[in-house]
Protein backbone atom coordinates (compact mmCIF):
# COMPACT_ATOMS: atom_id res chain seq x y z
CA UNK A 1 0.00 0.00 0.00
CA UNK A 2 2.73 2.41 0.95
CA UNK A 3 4.09 1.71 -1.82
CA UNK A 4 1.53 2.67 -4.61
CA UNK A 5 1.03 5.67 -2.51
CA UNK A 6 4.19 6.50 -2.85
CA UNK A 7 4.06 6.38 -6.46
CA UNK A 8 1.09 7.88 -7.13
CA UNK A 9 1.88 11.56 -4.86
CA UNK A 10 5.26 11.63 -5.83
CA UNK A 11 4.55 13.41 -8.85
CA UNK A 12 3.74 17.56 -8.43
CA UNK A 13 1.29 17.14 -11.11
CA UNK A 14 -0.84 14.44 -8.96
CA UNK A 15 -1.20 16.64 -6.24
CA UNK A 16 -2.34 19.42 -8.30
CA UNK A 17 -5.23 17.30 -9.48
CA UNK A 18 -5.54 16.25 -6.20
CA UNK A 19 -6.23 19.38 -4.45
CA UNK A 20 -8.35 21.05 -7.67
CA UNK A 21 -10.57 17.55 -7.21
CA UNK A 22 -11.19 18.31 -3.36
CA UNK A 23 -11.81 22.04 -4.45
CA UNK A 24 -14.27 20.69 -6.94
CA UNK A 25 -16.11 18.49 -5.30
CA UNK A 26 -16.51 20.72 -2.19
CA UNK A 27 -17.39 24.36 -4.33
CA UNK A 28 -20.93 24.29 -3.45
CA UNK A 29 -19.82 23.89 0.12
CA UNK A 30 -17.92 27.18 0.51
CA UNK A 31 -19.36 29.12 -2.46
CA UNK A 32 -23.49 29.47 -1.40
CA UNK A 33 -24.06 32.10 -3.52
CA UNK A 34 -26.28 31.04 -6.31
CA UNK A 35 -24.63 33.52 -9.03
CA UNK A 36 -21.18 31.93 -8.18
CA UNK A 37 -22.92 28.09 -7.66
CA UNK A 38 -23.77 28.72 -11.76
CA UNK A 39 -20.45 30.72 -12.81
CA UNK A 40 -18.80 27.03 -11.40
CA UNK A 41 -21.71 24.89 -13.82
CA UNK A 42 -20.71 27.17 -17.04
CA UNK A 43 -17.41 26.66 -16.10
CA UNK A 44 -17.55 22.57 -15.46
CA UNK A 45 -19.79 22.68 -19.10
CA UNK A 46 -16.65 23.96 -20.90
CA UNK A 47 -13.91 22.14 -18.63
CA UNK A 48 -16.05 19.08 -20.19
CA UNK A 49 -16.76 20.74 -23.95
CA UNK A 50 -12.77 21.91 -24.32
CA UNK A 51 -11.66 18.43 -22.91
CA UNK A 52 -13.88 16.22 -25.39
CA UNK A 53 -12.91 18.64 -28.04
CA UNK A 54 -9.31 18.62 -27.82
CA UNK A 55 -9.78 14.39 -27.39
CA UNK A 56 -10.12 14.43 -31.45
CA UNK A 57 -8.83 17.90 -32.20
CA UNK A 58 -5.57 18.26 -30.20
CA UNK A 59 -4.71 14.89 -30.58
CA UNK A 60 -5.52 14.31 -33.98
CA UNK A 61 -4.74 17.89 -35.54
CA UNK A 62 -7.99 18.48 -37.04
CA UNK A 63 -9.03 21.51 -35.76
CA UNK A 64 -13.04 21.30 -35.48
CA UNK A 65 -14.85 24.47 -35.73
CA UNK A 66 -18.24 23.10 -35.97
CA UNK A 67 -18.68 21.44 -32.29
CA UNK A 68 -21.73 23.90 -31.58
CA UNK A 69 -23.32 21.20 -33.73
CA UNK A 70 -22.76 18.55 -31.31
CA UNK A 71 -23.68 20.96 -28.62
CA UNK A 72 -26.86 22.45 -30.45
CA UNK A 73 -28.33 18.66 -31.17
CA UNK A 74 -27.84 17.50 -27.90
CA UNK A 75 -29.56 20.74 -26.21
CA UNK A 76 -32.09 20.51 -28.92
CA UNK A 77 -33.06 16.62 -28.55
CA UNK A 78 -33.45 16.87 -24.94
CA UNK A 79 -35.60 20.13 -24.98
CA UNK A 80 -37.77 18.48 -27.81
CA UNK A 81 -37.92 15.29 -26.06
CA UNK A 82 -38.98 17.15 -22.70
CA UNK A 83 -41.08 19.55 -24.18
CA UNK A 84 -43.37 16.35 -25.75
CA UNK A 85 -43.03 14.54 -22.53
CA UNK A 86 -44.76 17.59 -20.88
CA UNK A 87 -47.45 18.97 -23.54
CA UNK A 88 -49.02 21.57 -20.95
CA UNK A 89 -45.91 22.89 -19.70
CA UNK A 90 -46.57 20.60 -16.53
CA UNK A 91 -43.48 21.27 -14.33
CA UNK A 92 -40.34 19.11 -14.86
CA UNK A 93 -38.60 16.47 -12.13
CA UNK A 94 -35.33 15.14 -11.79
CA UNK A 95 -36.42 12.50 -14.60
CA UNK A 96 -35.41 14.65 -17.14
CA UNK A 97 -31.69 14.45 -16.15
CA UNK A 98 -31.60 10.86 -17.40
CA UNK A 99 -32.61 12.08 -21.06
CA UNK A 100 -28.58 13.95 -21.11
CA UNK A 101 -27.20 10.83 -21.90
CA UNK A 102 -29.65 10.52 -25.12
CA UNK A 103 -28.06 14.12 -26.19
CA UNK A 104 -24.66 12.59 -26.13
CA UNK A 105 -25.71 9.84 -28.19
CA UNK A 106 -27.92 12.26 -30.81
CA UNK A 107 -24.67 14.43 -31.12
CA UNK A 108 -23.01 11.32 -32.02
CA UNK A 109 -25.53 9.80 -34.44
CA UNK A 110 -25.42 13.49 -36.01
CA UNK A 111 -21.59 13.72 -36.31
CA UNK A 112 -21.58 9.86 -38.18
CA UNK A 113 -22.77 11.65 -41.73
CA UNK A 114 -20.72 15.07 -41.21
CA UNK A 115 -17.52 13.20 -40.43
CA UNK A 116 -18.09 10.92 -43.01
CA UNK A 117 -18.00 14.37 -45.26
CA UNK A 118 -15.82 16.68 -43.37
CA UNK A 119 -12.96 14.41 -43.08
CA UNK A 120 -12.59 13.84 -46.54
CA UNK A 121 -10.33 16.90 -46.17
CA UNK A 122 -7.71 17.93 -44.29
CA UNK A 123 -6.26 21.08 -42.36
CA UNK A 124 -7.91 24.24 -43.65
CA UNK A 125 -10.36 22.91 -45.75
CA UNK A 126 -11.77 20.79 -42.93
CA UNK A 127 -11.52 23.63 -40.39
CA UNK A 128 -13.40 25.60 -43.51
CA UNK A 129 -16.20 22.48 -43.87
CA UNK A 130 -16.79 22.07 -40.22
CA UNK A 131 -17.93 26.19 -40.23
CA UNK A 132 -19.87 25.77 -42.86
CA UNK A 133 -21.94 22.85 -41.33
CA UNK A 134 -22.37 24.77 -38.17
CA UNK A 135 -24.29 27.85 -40.17
CA UNK A 136 -26.45 25.35 -42.44
CA UNK A 137 -27.45 23.71 -38.42
CA UNK A 138 -27.98 26.84 -36.88
CA UNK A 139 -30.24 28.20 -40.06
CA UNK A 140 -32.18 24.57 -39.87
CA UNK A 141 -32.70 25.35 -36.14
CA UNK A 142 -33.71 29.37 -36.88
CA UNK A 143 -36.17 28.08 -39.94
CA UNK A 144 -37.29 24.79 -38.81
CA UNK A 145 -40.78 24.08 -36.80
CA UNK A 146 -39.95 21.38 -34.64
CA UNK A 147 -37.18 23.64 -33.19
CA UNK A 148 -39.22 26.46 -32.11
CA UNK A 149 -37.55 28.59 -34.96
CA UNK A 150 -36.53 32.15 -33.21
CA UNK A 151 -38.94 31.47 -30.11
CA UNK A 152 -36.80 28.50 -29.16
CA UNK A 153 -38.47 26.05 -26.88
CA UNK A 154 -39.46 26.60 -23.37
CA UNK A 155 -38.62 23.69 -21.44
CA UNK A 156 -40.71 22.21 -18.70
CA UNK A 157 -39.75 24.10 -15.38
CA UNK A 158 -37.99 22.31 -12.86
CA UNK A 159 -39.54 23.27 -9.52
CA UNK A 160 -36.99 23.75 -7.16
CA UNK A 161 -35.68 26.27 -4.35
CA UNK A 162 -33.57 28.61 -6.09
CA UNK A 163 -30.87 28.18 -3.22
CA UNK A 164 -29.42 25.11 -4.57
CA UNK A 165 -31.08 25.03 -7.84
CA UNK A 166 -28.13 25.27 -9.05
CA UNK A 167 -26.36 21.97 -6.98
CA UNK A 168 -27.29 19.69 -9.04
CA UNK A 169 -26.24 21.30 -11.91
CA UNK A 170 -22.95 21.76 -10.98
CA UNK A 171 -22.48 18.32 -9.45
CA UNK A 172 -23.50 17.22 -13.03
CA UNK A 173 -21.04 19.46 -15.04
CA UNK A 174 -18.35 17.94 -12.20
CA UNK A 175 -19.16 14.27 -13.60
CA UNK A 176 -19.29 15.23 -16.84
CA UNK A 177 -16.20 17.00 -16.85
CA UNK A 178 -14.59 14.50 -14.53
CA UNK A 179 -15.58 11.84 -17.36
CA UNK A 180 -14.19 13.78 -20.87
CA UNK A 181 -11.19 13.81 -18.46
CA UNK A 182 -10.96 10.20 -17.90
CA UNK A 183 -12.00 9.68 -21.70
CA UNK A 184 -9.14 11.60 -23.36
CA UNK A 185 -6.58 10.09 -20.71
CA UNK A 186 -7.85 6.58 -21.38
CA UNK A 187 -7.80 7.75 -25.16
CA UNK A 188 -4.17 9.31 -24.91
CA UNK A 189 -2.75 6.12 -23.35
CA UNK A 190 -4.44 4.05 -26.17
CA UNK A 191 -3.49 2.21 -29.11
CA UNK A 192 -5.91 4.38 -30.71
CA UNK A 193 -4.55 7.91 -29.43
CA UNK A 194 -1.62 6.70 -30.64
CA UNK A 195 -2.93 6.32 -33.91
CA UNK A 196 -4.82 10.18 -33.57
CA UNK A 197 -1.35 11.54 -33.01
CA UNK A 198 0.35 9.79 -35.95
CA UNK A 199 -2.08 10.93 -38.12
CA UNK A 200 -1.55 14.74 -36.32
CA UNK A 201 2.37 14.33 -37.58
CA UNK A 202 2.00 12.73 -40.79
CA UNK A 203 -1.28 11.16 -41.88
CA UNK A 204 -0.12 9.49 -45.29
CA UNK A 205 3.10 7.54 -43.08
CA UNK A 206 0.82 6.18 -40.48
CA UNK A 207 -1.26 5.32 -43.58
CA UNK A 208 1.57 3.13 -44.90
CA UNK A 209 2.07 2.00 -41.19
CA UNK A 210 -1.14 0.28 -41.31
CA UNK A 211 -3.51 2.76 -39.60
CA UNK A 212 -6.77 3.05 -40.84
CA UNK A 213 -6.88 6.57 -41.21
CA UNK A 214 -10.39 7.24 -42.17
CA UNK A 215 -11.93 4.57 -39.95
CA UNK A 216 -9.99 6.30 -36.94
CA UNK A 217 -10.64 9.75 -37.54
CA UNK A 218 -13.98 9.57 -37.61
CA UNK A 219 -14.00 7.32 -34.29
CA UNK A 220 -12.47 10.11 -32.90
CA UNK A 221 -14.83 12.75 -33.86
CA UNK A 222 -18.00 10.72 -33.23
CA UNK A 223 -16.59 9.95 -30.04
CA UNK A 224 -15.81 13.58 -29.06
CA UNK A 225 -19.04 14.64 -29.96
CA UNK A 226 -20.68 12.70 -27.38
CA UNK A 227 -19.73 14.97 -24.23
CA UNK A 228 -20.26 18.10 -26.06
CA UNK A 229 -23.62 16.54 -26.90
CA UNK A 230 -24.08 16.14 -23.30
CA UNK A 231 -23.18 19.53 -22.18
CA UNK A 232 -25.64 20.70 -24.76
CA UNK A 233 -28.71 18.58 -22.86
CA UNK A 234 -27.55 20.07 -19.73
CA UNK A 235 -26.80 23.44 -20.78
CA UNK A 236 -30.71 23.89 -22.02
CA UNK A 237 -31.81 21.91 -18.37
CA UNK A 238 -30.30 24.82 -16.94
CA UNK A 239 -31.62 27.33 -18.99
CA UNK A 240 -34.70 26.10 -19.03
CA UNK A 241 -35.25 27.73 -22.65
CA UNK A 242 -33.24 27.59 -25.62
CA UNK A 243 -32.55 29.79 -28.60
CA UNK A 244 -30.60 28.50 -31.94
CA UNK A 245 -28.28 31.47 -31.63
CA UNK A 246 -27.20 30.57 -28.24
CA UNK A 247 -27.03 27.07 -28.78
CA UNK A 248 -25.13 26.77 -31.76
CA UNK A 249 -23.44 29.90 -31.23
CA UNK A 250 -19.71 30.62 -33.53
CA UNK A 251 -18.47 32.06 -30.19
CA UNK A 252 -18.60 28.32 -28.14
CA UNK A 253 -16.70 26.69 -31.16
CA UNK A 254 -13.68 29.80 -31.02
CA UNK A 255 -14.49 29.41 -27.08
CA UNK A 256 -13.41 26.25 -26.42
CA UNK A 257 -10.51 26.16 -29.52
CA UNK A 258 -9.22 29.86 -27.58
CA UNK A 259 -8.99 27.17 -24.53
CA UNK A 260 -7.18 24.69 -25.59
CA UNK A 261 -4.85 26.70 -27.18
CA UNK A 262 -4.44 28.86 -24.11
CA UNK A 263 -4.07 26.29 -21.45
CA UNK A 264 -2.10 23.64 -23.96
CA UNK A 265 -3.56 21.91 -27.59
CA UNK A 266 -3.23 18.20 -27.32
CA UNK A 267 -2.29 18.05 -23.90
CA UNK A 268 -4.38 16.56 -21.26
CA UNK A 269 -4.53 18.66 -18.56
CA UNK A 270 -3.78 22.35 -21.37
CA UNK A 271 -7.87 22.29 -22.01
CA UNK A 272 -9.04 22.11 -17.93
CA UNK A 273 -6.64 25.00 -17.32
CA UNK A 274 -7.72 26.81 -20.37
CA UNK A 275 -11.66 26.19 -19.76
CA UNK A 276 -10.86 26.99 -15.97
CA UNK A 277 -9.47 30.19 -16.07
CA UNK A 278 -10.99 31.71 -19.24
CA UNK A 279 -14.68 30.97 -18.61
CA UNK A 280 -15.02 31.62 -14.76
CA UNK A 281 -12.98 34.52 -15.13
CA UNK A 282 -15.57 35.53 -18.13
CA UNK A 283 -18.09 34.61 -16.12
CA UNK A 284 -16.80 36.35 -12.71
CA UNK A 285 -16.10 39.80 -14.32
CA UNK A 286 -19.83 40.24 -16.17
CA UNK A 287 -21.58 39.28 -12.70
CA UNK A 288 -18.50 41.45 -10.77
CA UNK A 289 -19.52 44.30 -12.58
CA UNK A 290 -22.36 44.12 -15.05
CA UNK A 291 -20.58 44.63 -18.09
CA UNK A 292 -20.69 41.79 -20.84
CA UNK A 293 -17.80 42.96 -22.22
CA UNK A 294 -14.92 43.92 -20.56
CA UNK A 295 -13.70 40.40 -20.14
CA UNK A 296 -13.22 41.08 -23.82
CA UNK A 297 -10.72 43.37 -23.38
CA UNK A 298 -9.04 41.56 -20.32
CA UNK A 299 -8.91 38.00 -23.04
CA UNK A 300 -7.09 40.52 -25.47
CA UNK A 301 -4.49 41.24 -23.62
CA UNK A 302 -4.38 37.76 -21.64
CA UNK A 303 -4.08 36.35 -25.45
CA UNK A 304 -1.20 38.67 -26.72
CA UNK A 305 0.86 37.89 -23.90
CA UNK A 306 0.43 34.22 -23.96
CA UNK A 307 1.20 34.02 -28.10
CA UNK A 308 3.88 36.12 -27.48
CA UNK A 309 5.68 34.35 -24.82
CA UNK A 310 3.99 30.89 -24.78
CA UNK A 311 2.92 30.13 -28.10
CA UNK A 312 2.28 26.23 -27.17
CA UNK A 313 -0.34 27.22 -24.40
CA UNK A 314 0.35 27.43 -20.79
CA UNK A 315 1.37 23.95 -20.29
CA UNK A 316 3.61 23.06 -22.47
CA UNK A 317 5.60 25.71 -21.61
CA UNK A 318 6.22 24.76 -18.05
CA UNK A 319 6.57 21.24 -19.39
CA UNK A 320 9.44 22.80 -21.62
CA UNK A 321 10.61 25.44 -18.43
CA UNK A 322 10.87 22.52 -16.06
CA UNK A 323 12.65 19.91 -18.85
CA UNK A 324 15.17 22.76 -19.62
CA UNK A 325 15.95 23.49 -15.22
CA UNK A 326 16.01 19.19 -15.10
CA UNK A 327 18.70 19.56 -18.17
CA UNK A 328 20.76 22.19 -16.50
CA UNK A 329 20.87 20.63 -13.30
CA UNK A 330 21.83 17.15 -14.62
CA UNK A 331 24.28 18.86 -17.43
CA UNK A 332 26.23 20.69 -13.85
CA UNK A 333 25.53 17.79 -12.16
CA UNK A 334 27.56 15.65 -14.83
CA UNK A 335 30.53 18.90 -14.87
CA UNK A 336 30.83 18.51 -10.98
CA UNK A 337 31.68 14.66 -11.30
CA UNK A 338 33.99 15.25 -13.98
CA UNK A 339 35.85 18.07 -12.32
CA UNK A 340 35.78 15.74 -9.03
CA UNK B 1 13.83 -18.22 -55.87
CA UNK B 2 9.89 -17.53 -56.63
CA UNK B 3 8.75 -13.86 -57.59
CA UNK B 4 7.63 -12.66 -54.37
CA UNK B 5 6.41 -9.00 -55.89
CA UNK B 6 5.25 -8.74 -59.28
CA UNK B 7 4.83 -5.57 -61.20
CA UNK B 8 3.72 -5.66 -64.65
CA UNK B 9 3.00 -3.22 -67.38
CA UNK B 10 2.31 -0.04 -65.04
CA UNK B 11 1.91 2.90 -66.55
CA UNK B 12 0.79 6.34 -64.36
CA UNK B 13 0.54 9.89 -66.00
CA UNK B 14 0.31 12.96 -64.24
CA UNK B 15 -0.95 15.68 -66.77
CA UNK B 16 0.97 15.57 -70.03
CA UNK B 17 3.96 13.75 -68.16
CA UNK B 18 4.02 10.21 -68.11
CA UNK B 19 5.83 9.38 -65.44
CA UNK B 20 5.68 5.52 -65.75
CA UNK B 21 5.53 4.14 -69.56
CA UNK B 22 4.67 0.26 -69.08
CA UNK B 23 7.28 -0.73 -65.88
CA UNK B 24 8.06 -4.28 -65.63
CA UNK B 25 9.95 -5.35 -62.30
CA UNK B 26 10.20 -8.59 -60.05
CA UNK B 27 11.71 -9.20 -56.79
CA UNK B 28 12.58 -12.98 -56.36
CA UNK B 29 12.08 -14.39 -52.64
CA UNK B 30 14.96 -14.06 -50.18
CA UNK B 31 16.99 -11.00 -52.53
CA UNK B 32 18.05 -7.76 -52.38
CA UNK B 33 16.95 -5.80 -55.50
CA UNK B 34 17.86 -2.82 -57.19
CA UNK B 35 16.09 -0.29 -59.03
CA UNK B 36 18.35 2.46 -59.76
CA UNK B 37 17.73 5.55 -62.91
CA UNK B 38 18.42 8.68 -63.42
CA UNK B 39 16.57 11.71 -61.60
CA UNK B 40 13.25 11.64 -62.99
CA UNK B 41 12.94 8.31 -64.28
CA UNK B 42 10.09 7.21 -62.05
CA UNK B 43 11.41 5.01 -59.59
CA UNK B 44 9.63 6.87 -56.49
CA UNK B 45 6.49 6.82 -58.44
CA UNK B 46 6.95 3.03 -58.60
CA UNK B 47 7.59 2.99 -55.13
CA UNK B 48 4.40 4.88 -54.83
CA UNK B 49 1.75 2.70 -57.19
CA UNK B 50 3.38 -0.45 -55.21
CA UNK B 51 2.70 0.84 -51.65
CA UNK B 52 -0.79 2.20 -52.85
CA UNK B 53 0.30 5.96 -52.47
CA UNK B 54 -0.22 6.55 -56.21
CA UNK B 55 -3.01 4.60 -58.44
CA UNK B 56 -1.78 3.49 -62.09
CA UNK B 57 -3.49 4.32 -65.19
CA UNK B 58 -2.88 0.78 -66.03
CA UNK B 59 -1.31 -2.48 -65.24
CA UNK B 60 -0.87 -4.58 -62.27
CA UNK B 61 1.17 -4.94 -58.81
CA UNK B 62 0.91 -8.35 -57.25
CA UNK B 63 2.23 -9.41 -54.15
CA UNK B 64 2.42 -13.04 -53.26
CA UNK B 65 -0.21 -14.12 -56.06
CA UNK B 66 -2.65 -11.49 -54.67
CA UNK B 67 -3.42 -8.38 -56.80
CA UNK B 68 -2.60 -5.51 -54.74
CA UNK B 69 -3.08 -2.70 -58.00
CA UNK B 70 -5.56 -0.79 -55.98
CA UNK B 71 -5.03 -2.17 -52.49
CA UNK B 72 -4.64 1.24 -49.92
CA UNK B 73 -1.55 1.71 -48.01
CA UNK B 74 -2.32 0.36 -44.82
CA UNK B 75 -4.06 -2.58 -46.81
CA UNK B 76 -0.30 -3.18 -48.46
CA UNK B 77 1.65 -2.80 -45.53
CA UNK B 78 -0.67 -5.46 -43.37
CA UNK B 79 -0.20 -7.65 -46.45
CA UNK B 80 3.78 -7.49 -45.57
CA UNK B 81 5.37 -4.35 -47.54
CA UNK B 82 6.68 -1.98 -45.65
CA UNK B 83 8.29 0.96 -47.25
CA UNK B 84 10.50 4.10 -46.24
CA UNK B 85 10.31 7.45 -47.79
CA UNK B 86 13.22 9.39 -49.72
CA UNK B 87 12.74 12.26 -47.42
CA UNK B 88 12.47 10.80 -44.21
CA UNK B 89 8.92 10.68 -42.36
CA UNK B 90 8.40 10.22 -39.06
CA UNK B 91 6.23 11.08 -36.66
CA UNK B 92 8.33 14.46 -34.87
CA UNK B 93 6.04 15.23 -31.88
CA UNK B 94 6.06 11.56 -31.03
CA UNK B 95 9.28 9.71 -28.71
CA UNK B 96 11.24 7.78 -30.38
CA UNK B 97 9.84 4.63 -29.45
CA UNK B 98 6.23 5.60 -30.47
CA UNK B 99 6.96 6.25 -33.59
CA UNK B 100 8.13 2.35 -33.09
CA UNK B 101 4.83 1.32 -31.50
CA UNK B 102 2.75 3.06 -33.98
CA UNK B 103 4.23 0.13 -37.22
CA UNK B 104 3.68 -2.43 -34.80
CA UNK B 105 -0.50 -3.14 -35.10
CA UNK B 106 0.43 -4.49 -39.03
CA UNK B 107 -2.69 -7.21 -38.61
CA UNK B 108 -4.88 -5.89 -36.12
CA UNK B 109 -7.96 -3.53 -36.51
CA UNK B 110 -8.69 -0.25 -36.08
CA UNK B 111 -11.68 -1.21 -33.10
CA UNK B 112 -8.46 -3.33 -31.28
CA UNK B 113 -6.83 -0.29 -31.16
CA UNK B 114 -9.60 1.71 -29.16
CA UNK B 115 -9.91 -1.19 -26.44
CA UNK B 116 -6.10 -2.01 -26.03
CA UNK B 117 -3.24 -0.01 -24.63
CA UNK B 118 -0.45 1.58 -26.51
CA UNK B 119 1.79 -1.35 -25.83
CA UNK B 120 2.00 -4.92 -25.15
CA UNK B 121 5.23 -6.15 -23.53
CA UNK B 122 5.99 -8.61 -26.42
CA UNK B 123 5.76 -4.93 -28.13
CA UNK B 124 7.97 -2.99 -26.23
CA UNK B 125 10.24 -5.15 -26.79
CA UNK B 126 10.46 -5.90 -29.94
CA UNK B 127 10.83 -2.25 -30.43
CA UNK B 128 13.62 -1.92 -28.01
CA UNK B 129 15.35 -4.77 -29.84
CA UNK B 130 14.77 -3.12 -33.16
CA UNK B 131 15.84 0.20 -31.82
CA UNK B 132 19.32 -1.37 -30.57
CA UNK B 133 19.99 -2.91 -33.81
CA UNK B 134 20.33 0.03 -35.08
CA UNK B 135 21.73 2.03 -32.36
CA UNK B 136 18.77 3.89 -30.80
CA UNK B 137 18.07 2.35 -27.96
CA UNK B 138 19.51 5.03 -26.14
CA UNK B 139 17.02 7.98 -27.58
CA UNK B 140 14.25 5.93 -26.98
CA UNK B 141 12.18 8.47 -25.00
CA UNK B 142 13.91 11.87 -26.93
CA UNK B 143 11.27 13.69 -28.97
CA UNK B 144 11.86 11.61 -33.29
CA UNK B 145 11.79 15.44 -34.12
CA UNK B 146 15.11 16.17 -32.30
CA UNK B 147 16.86 13.50 -33.90
CA UNK B 148 19.90 14.11 -36.67
CA UNK B 149 19.19 13.78 -40.34
CA UNK B 150 20.78 10.19 -40.43
CA UNK B 151 18.96 8.99 -37.14
CA UNK B 152 15.64 9.42 -38.99
CA UNK B 153 16.58 7.30 -41.63
CA UNK B 154 17.75 4.95 -39.31
CA UNK B 155 14.79 5.60 -37.17
CA UNK B 156 12.45 4.36 -40.30
CA UNK B 157 14.17 1.61 -41.03
CA UNK B 158 13.56 0.35 -37.67
CA UNK B 159 9.94 0.98 -37.07
CA UNK B 160 9.63 -0.36 -40.65
CA UNK B 161 11.62 -3.41 -39.14
CA UNK B 162 9.37 -4.05 -36.06
CA UNK B 163 6.24 -4.52 -38.03
CA UNK B 164 8.07 -7.51 -39.35
CA UNK B 165 7.33 -6.57 -43.34
CA UNK B 166 8.31 -9.98 -45.99
CA UNK B 167 9.10 -7.22 -48.29
CA UNK B 168 11.39 -3.90 -47.67
CA UNK B 169 11.50 -1.17 -49.90
CA UNK B 170 14.32 1.34 -49.38
CA UNK B 171 14.25 4.58 -51.19
CA UNK B 172 17.33 6.35 -50.72
CA UNK B 173 18.99 4.84 -47.31
CA UNK B 174 21.98 5.88 -48.18
CA UNK B 175 20.87 9.64 -49.15
CA UNK B 176 22.09 12.60 -47.43
CA UNK B 177 24.22 10.50 -44.92
CA UNK B 178 27.93 10.50 -44.44
CA UNK B 179 29.79 7.36 -45.51
CA UNK B 180 30.13 5.67 -42.30
CA UNK B 181 26.66 5.69 -41.73
CA UNK B 182 25.94 4.45 -45.22
CA UNK B 183 28.48 1.14 -44.72
CA UNK B 184 26.38 0.60 -41.41
CA UNK B 185 23.45 0.87 -43.00
CA UNK B 186 24.31 -1.40 -45.95
CA UNK B 187 25.37 -3.65 -43.36
CA UNK B 188 22.86 -3.85 -41.51
CA UNK B 189 20.37 -4.44 -44.90
CA UNK B 190 22.73 -7.29 -45.47
CA UNK B 191 22.65 -9.04 -41.92
CA UNK B 192 18.76 -8.75 -42.12
CA UNK B 193 18.70 -10.37 -45.81
CA UNK B 194 20.76 -13.21 -44.24
CA UNK B 195 18.04 -13.61 -41.88
CA UNK B 196 15.32 -14.04 -44.93
CA UNK B 197 14.41 -10.30 -45.53
CA UNK B 198 13.15 -9.40 -48.77
CA UNK B 199 14.49 -5.83 -50.15
CA UNK B 200 13.58 -2.98 -52.86
CA UNK B 201 15.88 -0.73 -52.94
CA UNK B 202 16.27 2.45 -54.73
CA UNK B 203 19.30 4.55 -54.45
CA UNK B 204 21.83 6.61 -56.26
CA UNK B 205 24.61 5.82 -54.66
CA UNK B 206 26.11 2.93 -57.40
CA UNK B 207 28.87 1.43 -55.27
CA UNK B 208 26.53 1.18 -52.45
CA UNK B 209 24.18 -0.65 -54.84
CA UNK B 210 26.69 -2.58 -56.37
CA UNK B 211 27.61 -3.95 -53.14
CA UNK B 212 25.02 -5.03 -51.80
CA UNK B 213 22.30 -5.58 -54.40
CA UNK B 214 21.47 -9.34 -56.20
CA UNK B 215 19.78 -7.96 -58.87
CA UNK B 216 19.45 -4.58 -60.39
CA UNK B 217 16.77 -2.86 -62.81
CA UNK B 218 17.51 0.09 -64.25
CA UNK B 219 14.49 2.87 -65.16
CA UNK B 220 14.92 5.48 -67.39
CA UNK B 221 11.90 7.78 -69.00
CA UNK B 222 9.25 5.84 -67.03
CA UNK B 223 10.29 2.63 -68.47
CA UNK B 224 12.48 -0.54 -67.01
CA UNK B 225 15.71 -0.86 -69.52
CA UNK B 226 17.16 -3.66 -67.95
CA UNK B 227 17.74 -6.08 -65.60
CA UNK B 228 19.83 -8.59 -64.22
CA UNK B 229 23.10 -9.42 -62.06
CA UNK B 230 25.13 -5.54 -60.70
CA UNK B 231 28.00 -6.86 -62.68
CA UNK B 232 25.83 -7.25 -66.31
CA UNK B 233 23.65 -4.60 -65.73
CA UNK B 234 27.02 -2.08 -64.78
CA UNK B 235 28.49 -2.91 -68.08
CA UNK B 236 25.26 -2.71 -70.49
CA UNK B 237 26.21 0.03 -73.36
CA UNK B 238 22.74 1.01 -72.90
CA UNK B 239 22.47 1.48 -69.76
CA UNK B 240 25.59 3.59 -69.28
CA UNK B 241 24.08 5.46 -72.55
CA UNK B 242 21.05 6.09 -70.82
CA UNK B 243 22.21 6.78 -67.26
CA UNK B 244 25.51 8.84 -67.33
CA UNK B 245 24.36 10.33 -70.68
CA UNK B 246 26.62 8.02 -73.25
CA UNK B 247 30.27 7.03 -73.74
CA UNK B 248 32.60 4.59 -71.85
CA UNK B 249 33.65 6.84 -69.18
CA UNK B 250 35.99 5.29 -66.88
CA UNK B 251 34.33 3.22 -63.88
CA UNK B 252 34.86 6.35 -61.45
CA UNK B 253 32.21 8.12 -62.99
CA UNK B 254 29.65 5.25 -62.20
CA UNK B 255 29.88 6.11 -58.53
CA UNK B 256 26.99 9.13 -57.99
Amino acid sequence: MSTTSTSIFSRPANWIWALCGVLALTFPFYETDPAYQQIGVYTLIFVACATSWNMFSGYSGYVNLGAAVSYGTGAYTLSIIAVHTHPNNLPGSASEFWLIPLAGLAAMVVAVPIGLIALRVRRHTFVVITIAIFFTFQLIAINASFTGGTGGLSLPYIPWAASYFDVPFYYLALAMSIFAIILSALVRRSRFGLQLLAIRDDEDRAMGLGVEVGKVKLTGYVMSAFTIGMAGGLFALLQGQIYPQFVFDPLFDISIALMCFFGGFGTLVGPVLGAAVLESSQQYLTVQYSNGSLYLILFGGLFLFVILFMPQGIVVFIRQKAKQRSDQQIAAAAAAGSNA
Amino acid sequence: MSAMLEVRGIARAFGGVKALNGVDLTVERGSITGLIGPNGSGKTTLFNVITGYVTPDSGTVSFEGVDITRSKPNQVFALGIGRTFQLTRIFGRLSVLENMLVATQRKESWLRGLTRGMSSSDELESAMEWLKFVGLDGKSHLEAGALSYGQRKLLELAYVLVANPDVIMLDEPAGGVNLTLINEIGEKIQALNEQGKTFLVVEHNMEFVMKICHTVTVMHQGTDLTSGPPAQVRSNPAVLDAYLGGGDDDEEEVVA
